[in-house]
């Protein structure tokens, strides 16, 4: 079987990999980046621990053809925040309890991130809705709720301090 | 009883799990996401038949397969196991025949994913199709031709139980009323796959990584299958995304990855994919329950009786525990003085049941909740007033021998009752909209251990070095309920230092003593106890130390922030660091232990099947469940749900509130649309979509209330809050649909059509009837 060169941008690092016209976005960055935060739950984008954002986009790369994304950005769980710091929605799982077993926690957090970076301060509705196609086993949802409505206010925060920021420069 | 404010200053703090950063960083590794070099891709041949005796094997052309490392079949692992020392019926693959649809018959490792799916192609196997059980009602009445020949009418177990004198009870009971219940095949759906990476080292060792709630377990049956000195393996379990009893006894992925590691001398990893994950299984049986109940005019519960057929499938697993389960917990939740139980654990050809979140305990509680809610508006009784009336006097022992040392159900009932608005609202709601209650119970632990010995339950070891880390080694198994937070937590909490300065080495049989798993909600019981104990140890030992240094007594020491200060003299006092260096130059090493055993008194009665339902705690739970019912499509809309758990006492609210909204999560799931679907034993869903666990879309507002009953043995008053919620959810969804509508739907799940069908029937009766509703 023969390979095709593919370059996608993963968490900002510019990539070249040769890879089958079969092969899944899924497995190209398990097992050939080592990006293993993104989980195989199922085998059929039924579950959501999955997801990925693609260019922005939140989907699931258990059911995508790497091939399918040449030149595209590809942000992972890894890379939702710089090393060493955590984005809202990381912090919001973690202080809320939004995680227990933790292996459907990508995939959310990758879907509650595309949300607010799409719309910063939404309702319960729309939280519920976005978080649809994610599933979980252990929380009921309802930390999973608090989880995103920490990252919420945590988000106002840091546009505040931002806005500050900006506001006293000489 | 009244939630009683922490005296402490971390017990009882809603802290984040100490796990988490690895969670939310994608960082933390379960064990499908290790791989070692040249490690080797491992895939099962699963039997296509139900119910076939083996002829021949030929592996031939799959081992010639270039990249194909080892192929090994039923005489590779051929040493029976289970998990219950009578139930050593199962291999890892097969020997003379398969016994279900899914059954393992063969495994192959090779270099990549891809080579071994060819391969295991390419193995041929000769089967004689053999008639095959499905209906566990049917399997008992077979005659011949059994699942396994030493299980005649392929009834596994079966155990018949009274207590009181029932008949008697019935006789003088006002209202009597007798139901047949059944429960769909439930399965845990943990969103990770089983995992299993074993490496087989260059010193001829084993080391082996696998999603599992037992490590020891594992470590022991893969000594005996691999055979091979338990000292030479070493089991180690890695983050486990979630496993609600379905990791909590071996699975065939686990010794099959052992047996291809040891044939290949690599490393070879084996992951389910989710079809693999639903017939590995394990999960809640189908179960089949006649009950009949007695309530007086004044609703005294005055008699029950329950006939429990449980479809176990093919092998014994964890089966004659569950349907224990379901006769021994009829009691220790009311004072019912007459008790009566036929329990019978069925062999089918299908995959095997076992433990399930609320083992054994939830079909039973379904139906039972529903009988005495049908009772009640019998007696004309307000369902939360006979609750009221059938409350246990704690401290006491149950007519069938279990002894409950705490009791926050009455309080449980008044929190839900008053939560959800339960007097304005029971009987109320117009039609189509309705309330209803059910009550559960659990145990914080089991007493007896499965296999019989005299060991401690639960061990854990400290170590503290000169630097100050307090190092705990503890085999407890993290499984996402934050069991790893907890014995940070009371170790901190009993040593009066900060949870950042305890280090967890967890569940890794070459470091961690003996723990027998996390199952039967016992870690927070007993190793939440050991981990006191090994505390209490530990500052006895700097506390000696730190007096002679100052001068002074021991006893007179106490901690306060991170410094040991005397209670008489509080310019006598000493940093932890310090007081450190200072055992250390004293004693040497500073090493403890602590262990925890189960006390006699909790260990249950003497009759056969005694040994499973006694426990040193029980928790306990209420809800109210509000649901309308659109009466043109049955279809049920659950709006909300109260739930009052009583756990003894929170040790970390954010976790306690965590495994009680979960719980209730997967009840309602079981009531209103889960289901494995059976056709000749083959599953007609074997997909997360298709079985329909519960999405944000299918959840309504779940409010819990936690209640602290303050259990005299739990660490510091704690006991189980994980599985007791489950239960009571199922039956009061379906007590609440008989609020809004007047039906009883006695069968699980309680889907649409059914609940369509009970409506149309109901109006056709009445429209016979003369047209009155």
């Amino acid at each position: 079987m023969t390979k095709e060169i593919i370059h996608l941008r993963v968490n900002g690092e510019q990539r070249e990999l040769a890879v089958l016209s079969h092969e899944l976005l899924l497995d190209v960055l398990r097992e050939e980046l080592g990006l293993t935060g993104t989980k195989r739950g199922c085998d059929d984008s039924s579950c959501g621990a999955c997801a990925v954002l693609v260019d922005g986009v939140p989907i699931l790369s258990c059911v995508a053809i790497a091939s399918c994304y040449q030149e595209a950005e590809i942000t992972t769980v890894e890379g939702i925040a710089p090393p060493g710091a955590l984005d809202p929605v990381q912090s919001g799982w973690a202080e809320k309890g939004g995680s227990q077993c933790g292996f459907c926690s990508p995939g959310f957090l990758i879907s509650a991130k595309a949300l607010l970076d799409r719309n910063p301060d939404p309702s319960h509705e729309e939280i519920r809705l976005a978080l649809s196609s994610n599933m979980c086993r252990c929380t009921g949802y309802m930390q999973i709720y608090e989880a995103v409505k920490y990252a919420i206010e945590r988000g106002k925060e840091i546009r505040a301090e931002q806005a500050a920021n900006v506001g006293s420069r000489p | 009883m009244t939630t009683t404010p922490s005296t402490g200053t971390i017990i009882g703090k809603a802290i984040p799990l100490a796990d988490a950063p690895g969670k939310v960083t994608g960082r933390g590794k379960y064990a499908d996401d290790l791989s070692v070099a040249g490690m080797l891709h491992g895939r099962i041949l699963h039997s296509p038949h139900a119910h076939a005796r083996i002829l021949a094997i030929r592996t031939d052309k799959a081992e010639a397969l270039p990249g194909v490392k080892a192929v090994i079949t039923g005489k590779d692992a051929s040493t029976p196991y289970g998990v219950l020392p009578i139930g050593h019926d199962e291999c890892a693959l097969v020997v003379d025949k398969v016994r279900y649809i899914g059954d393992n018959v063969a495994a192959v490792a090779a270099t990549t994913p891809e080579i071994a799916e060819q391969a295991l192609r390419l193995i041929e196997v000769d089967y004689e199709p053999l008639p095959a059980f499905f209906d566990p009602l049917e399997s008992m009445k077979a005659e011949s031709g059994w699942i396994h020949d030493t299980k005649p009418n392929n009834i596994e177990k079966e155990y018949h139980h009274e207590f009181g004198a029932p008949d008697a009870a019935f006789a003088s009971s006002d209202f009597v009323r007798e139901q047949r219940y059944y429960a769909g095949e439930i399965n845990h759906a943990a969103m990770e796959p089983h995992s299993t990476l074993a490496i087989w080292e260059p010193d001829n060792r084993m080391t082996v990584y696998s999603s599992t709630q037992v490590p020891y377990y594992l470590h022991r049956t893969l000594g005996e299958v691999c055979q091979m000195p338990m000292s030479q393996i070493r089991v180690i379990k890695p983050l486990v995304g979630g496993g609600f009893g379905g990791k909590s006894e071996v699975i065939p992925i686990e010794i099959t990855a052992g047996v291809l590691a040891k044939k290949a001398r690599q490393a070879v990893k084996i992951t389910y994919t989710r079809e693999e994950v639903f017939y590995a299984h394990r999960g809640r049986p189908i179960t089949v329950i006649g009950m009949k109940m007695g309530l007086s005019r004044e609703g005294k519960i005055n008699v029950v009786t329950a006939r429990v057929v449980q479809d176990g499938g093919a092998y014994c697993g964890y089966g004659p525990v569950t349907v224990l389960y379901s006769g021994a917990l009829l009691g220790a939740i009311y004072d019912i003085p007459n008790v009566k139980f036929d329990g019978y654990r069925v062999l089918t050809n299908k995959p095997v049941c076992g433990a399930m979140r609320g083992h054994g305990t939830v079909n039973v509680r379904f139906a039972f909740e529903a009988l005495l809610d049908e009772l009640a508006h019998d007696a004309k009784l307000d369902p939360a007033d006979v609750r009221r009336r059938n409350l246990l006097k704690a401290p006491c022992v149950t007519v069938n021998g279990l002894r409950v040392t705490s009791y926050g159900l009455p309080e449980c009932i008044e929190k839900v009752v008053e939560r959800s608005g339960w007097n304005k609202k029971q009987g109320k709601l117009s039609y189509g909209r309705g309330v209803g209650m059910a009550c559960s119970h659990y145990v914080s632990g089991a007493a007896n251990p499965v296999v019989r010995s005299n060991m401690p339950h639960t061990t854990v070891h400290l170590k503290i070095d000169r630097d100050g880390a307090v190092i705990l080694y503890s085999g407890a198994s993290e499984i996402g309920q934050g069991s790893d937070t907890m014995q940070i937590q009371v170790i901190a909490e009993t040593m009066g230092i900060r949870p950042e300065r305890v280090k967890l080495i967890a569940a890794d049989t070459e470091l961690t003593p003996v723990d027998l798993g996390s199952y039967s909600s016992r870690v927070t019981f007993m190793a939440g106890n050991a981990c006191i104990e090994a505390a209490k140890n530990m500052r006895a030992q700097i506390y000696t130390a730190v007096a002679k240094r100052l001068g002074c007594s021991a006893e007179e020491l106490e901690p306060q922030g991170e410094e040991i200060v005397s209670s008489k003299n509080s310019a006598l006092r000493m940093s932890f660091d310090k007081a450190v260096i200072a055992a250390i130059d004293f004693h040497g090493a500073l090493v403890a232990s602590g262990a925890y055993t189960p006390p006699e008194e909790s260990r249950g009665g003497k009759f056969k099947g005694a040994g499973v339902g006694p426990s040193p705690s029980y928790s306990y739970s209420a809800q109210v469940v509000e649901v309308s019912v659109d009466t043109e499509t049955g279809h049920v809309t659950v709006h909300r749900i109260v739930v009052a758990h009583d756990c003894g006492r929170a040790l970390n609210p954010l976790a306690v509130e965590g495994q009680v909204i979960g719980s209730v999560y997967m009840g309602l799931g079981q009531a209103v649309q889960e289901e494995m679907v059976w056709n000749n034993g083959r599953l007609m869903n074997p997909t997360l979509l298709e079985y329909r666990i519960p999405t944000t879309l299918e959840t309504p507002q779940i409010d819990c209330i936690i209640v602290e009953s303050n259990d005299p043995e739990g660490p510091f008053g704690a006991k189980e809050a994980g599985e007791g919620s489950l239960a009571a959810t199922i039956p009061a969804v379906a007590n609440a649909i008989y609020d809004a509508v007047g039906v009883r739907i006695n069968t699980l799940p309680i889907t649409p059509e059914k609940v369509l069908a009970a409506i149309q029937e109901k109006r056709r009766k009445a429209s016979s009837n003369g047209g009155a509703r």
